[in-house]
């Protein structure tokens, strides 16, 4: 974590789509700023003293990536994550930056719990964007404090985890977030049809004897968040989005010109329900793994642009809540440090380009939450991750930086790694050496 | 049984994980242990010095009985643990109490457990050969095995008949167990009751799915009602036990339009009145104490075959 007054990023190939830039070059950070971006013949004014030069070989030179949907689980559940540890597994997975959910022990539904969360993050190894909660204590009756929170530094509101199951305190959620410019995600689930599901209703569960979660209660609630944005015109994003009927319904809303925007998860593009087999409690998310039908459309829409962002629904858990009976498990994986080999997937498949693939981890989500970063703009702030999209690599255990290991991608041959990562011109991640 | 075959399974988790010549070898080395159990004294050495520890996650008496009855039939010793999984009781979790039956150093445990898969979950920690004694709403292996064994029995064939099976299938791992049984050993699998409780996927593990009872039991060669469990009157799932009892429950008039000498089979304990009326239950065509009998010799079978026996 070395301070340094200037690093020169030489040989790189420059991959920034806000700036519609995509070129050999060098980029030169000074102050923790982005000073200049040059080519070999456009030689720069002198370079600066104590400069830290690394030879990138062509490796990419990209925003620092954005993961808007992480659980770093502070304050109240430290021995699954820290702000500390989480903020370090984003790092080593390319992140510059994560808005954490409200759902932590006390929620933040207050302007003194962000306020909490800002202070732990002061020296973090990424910027932390506290996301706040929709109700007070996540109970679905009345609104939080959405004013102070965001004055306080948070940069949306949620209920997630949960659904927020009244439509009109949705109506109002959405209503009021206009007042506070504050972006309205929602985790769009119908509880009283997924209720006690333990994974993906089908052919599968009834196998497996599995009390299963249909499709249908993320489509019902999908549908309800769009008529909502809809009739209120103010926008809503939903977030990770796993079947192929939500999609239909998303897109629909999009070409109606509602202010909607959608992001969805590595493992919805990357598993099916297949990998719960043999009781796997690392496969277990909610929403759950889907099908074949469904895991194809959620790469259509990344493709096409129906779906903005891919975001990790980074959701670390303890052997306490995961090496137990499946059906009592807790929901949710890590994602921090495998969201960019999960995702060069679909770009060495053909379905993505780089530039898209910038604009799902970096640019998309900075511009809907409304905060730094998303590009490389000369004077903006220097956060920057290099991806080595070829490195080949099997995930272990014992690399994991996350504090817990609830990973499905355990053991899996992976391609494609974050070889630097800089935030606001500091190394906050370095494995070039290594 | 060809002279090659060889039953390579070290746990019974299921019917699913067996094939059928798995299930014919276990048929046969049940009809062969059947016999101890008619003779004057009932015990053969062939477990003999071997334990055998049964942890029981859910009140059961039936087949806790049927497994401790088989294992001292076979002279092993046995042990029970009766435990509970209570979420509101911070119990020991199911990895604990795994490693702590692990260290008596059983030869074998017979588990049941309220979660499905909590089977699996003990088979792939531990190095005891694991028989499942229910797990969930996922499989009762041993069940399904003597509801084989029974049918074969009266008879003479699984292949080409067909099997009604009525009630709630949902929540029953007798009826996952029996679906896939019977329709692995080629029977054709009927199964019918309200649609509230009937999963949407059924079909895929083999069964046809009717809209009443009537057709699953016209000309049907078994007939098995299912235990509707008394929760389920709280449910949404069925209106009341009444209407569920002149719908789906099972009478001599629905008896009339099977085949004459259909029969009629229970995994028990039964709620007389409601999936099945007295008369049916207690008739000459009701097998039910003899899948009682047969789930003795199942289960003798299935202990000798996990450690290792031919
Ligand atoms: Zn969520």
């Amino acid at each position: 974590m070395t301070r340094l007054q200037a690093i020169l990023l030489e040989n790189g190939r420059i991959i920034d789509p806000v700036n519609r830039v995509d070129k050999k070059a060098s980029l030169l950070i000074e102050k923790g700023k982005i000073k200049a971006i040059f080519t070999r013949r456009q030689k720069t004014s002198p370079l600066p003293k104590n400069l830290l030069s690394i030879d990138l070989q062509g490796k990419w030179i990209v925003p620092g990536l954005i993961d808007m949907h992480v659980h770093l689980r502070e304050p109240g559940e430290e021995h699954k994550e820290t702000i500390e540890t989480g903020t370090r597994a984003a790092a080593a997975g390319g992140f510059t930056a994560v808005a954490c959910m409200p759902n932590t022990n006390p929620v933040n539904d207050c302007q003194s719990v962000t306020r909490l969360i800002l202070e732990k993050a002061e020296n973090a190894s990424a910027r932390v964007y506290p996301v706040g909660a929709i109700s007070k204590g996540l109970q679905g009756e009345s609104l939080a404090e959405f004013g102070e929170m965001k004055k306080a530094g948070a940069v949306a509101v949620t209920d997630d985890g949960k659904p927020v199951a009244d439509s009109q305190l949705m109506r109002r959620a959405l209503e009021y977030s206009s007042n506070h410019n504050i972006m309205v995600i929602s985790h769009s689930e119908d509880f009283s049809l997924s209720r006690n599901g333990a994974m993906n209703e089908g052919v599968v569960s009834t196998r497996m004897g599995l009390r299963g979660i249909p499709n249908l209660a993320e489509e019902v609630m999908v549908y309800r968040d769009l008529a909502l944005a809809e009739y209120t015109g103010c926008p809503i994003h939903l977030a990770h989005i796993s079947t192929q009927e939500s999609i239909r319904l998303i897109r629909f809303a999009k070409q109606k010109g509602n202010p909607v925007t959608a992001e969805t998860a590595p493992h919805y593009f990357s598993l099916t329900e297949e990998a719960v087999k043999d009781y796997d409690t690392n496969a277990k998310m909610n929403p759950p793994l889907r099908t074949q039908k469904d895991l194809e459309a959620v790469i259509k829409a990344i493709s096409d642009g129906t779906i903005d962002v891919i975001a990790t629904d980074h959701a670390p858990h303890s052997v306490l809540e995961k090496d137990i009976e499946f059906d009592q498990a807790a929901n949710g994986i890590i994602g921090l440090e495998t969201s960019v080999p999960l995702t060069l997937a679909l770009f060495r498949k053909g379905y993505i380009d780089e530039a898209r693939l910038v604009e799902l981890l970096s640019a998309n989500p900075a511009k809907i939450l409304g905060v730094k970063g998303g590009s490389l703009s000369i004077g903006s702030d220097a956060d920057i991750a290099v991806i080595d999209p070829e490195y080949r690599f099997v995930l272990h255990e014992k690399d994991i930086i996350s504090k817990s290991k609830n990973s499905p991608f355990i053991g899996a041959q992976l391609q494609g790694r974050a070889l630097l990562t800089i935030c606001a011109g500091r190394i906050t991640h370095n494995a070039l050496s290594a | 049984m060809s002279s090659e075959y060889l039953f390579a399974h070290k746990h019974i988790l299921g019917l699913d994980h067996l094939s059928v010549p798995d299930i014919e070898h276990i048929l046969n080395t049940a009809e062969s242990f059947k016999e101890i159990s008619g003779r004057s004294i009932k015990k053969v050495p062939v477990l003999r010095g071997k334990t055998v520890v049964t942890v029981f996650f859910e009140p059961s008496t039936r087949t806790r009985l049927s497994f401790d009855i088989a294992a001292k039939r076979m002279s092993a010793d046995t042990f029970s643990i009766s435990a509970s999984t209570s979420s509101t009781t911070k119990g020991e979790t199911l990895a604990d109490t795994a490693k702590n039956i692990e260290a008596m150093m059983p030869d074998i445990i017979i588990m049941r457990h309220p979660s499905s898969g909590a089977s699996n979950y003990l088979a792939n920690r531990i190095s005891t050969s694991v028989i499942n004694a229910g797990d969930g709403t996922h499989e009762h292996p041993s069940q399904g095995l003597l509801d084989l064994m029974t049918v074969k029995e009266h008879k003479g064939k699984i292949k080409g008949l067909k099997v009604a099976i009525i009630g709630d299938i949902s929540h029953s791992r007798v009826a996952h167990s029996d679906i896939i049984g019977f329709s692995k050993m080629g029977a054709n699998v009927f199964v019918s009751g309200p649609a509230t409780l009937i999963p949407k996927k059924i079909a895929h593990l083999g069964a046809t799915v009717c809209r009443t009872i009537e057709e699953a039991v016209k000309n049907a060669d078994v007939i098995m009602p299912l235990r509707i469990q008394k929760e389920r009157q709280n449910d949404p799932l069925i209106p009341s036990f009444r209407e569920y009892a002149s719908f789906f429950g099972i009478n001599r008039q629905i008896l009339q339009i099977a085949k004459p000498d259909a029969i009629v089979m229970h995994p028990g304990p039964i709620n007389r009145g409601v999936e099945l009326t007295p008369d049916v239950a207690d008739s000459f065509q009701s097998v039910i104490l003899g899948q009682v009998t047969n789930g003795v010799a199942i289960r003798m079978a299935l202990m000798y075959l996990v450690i290792g026996g031919a």
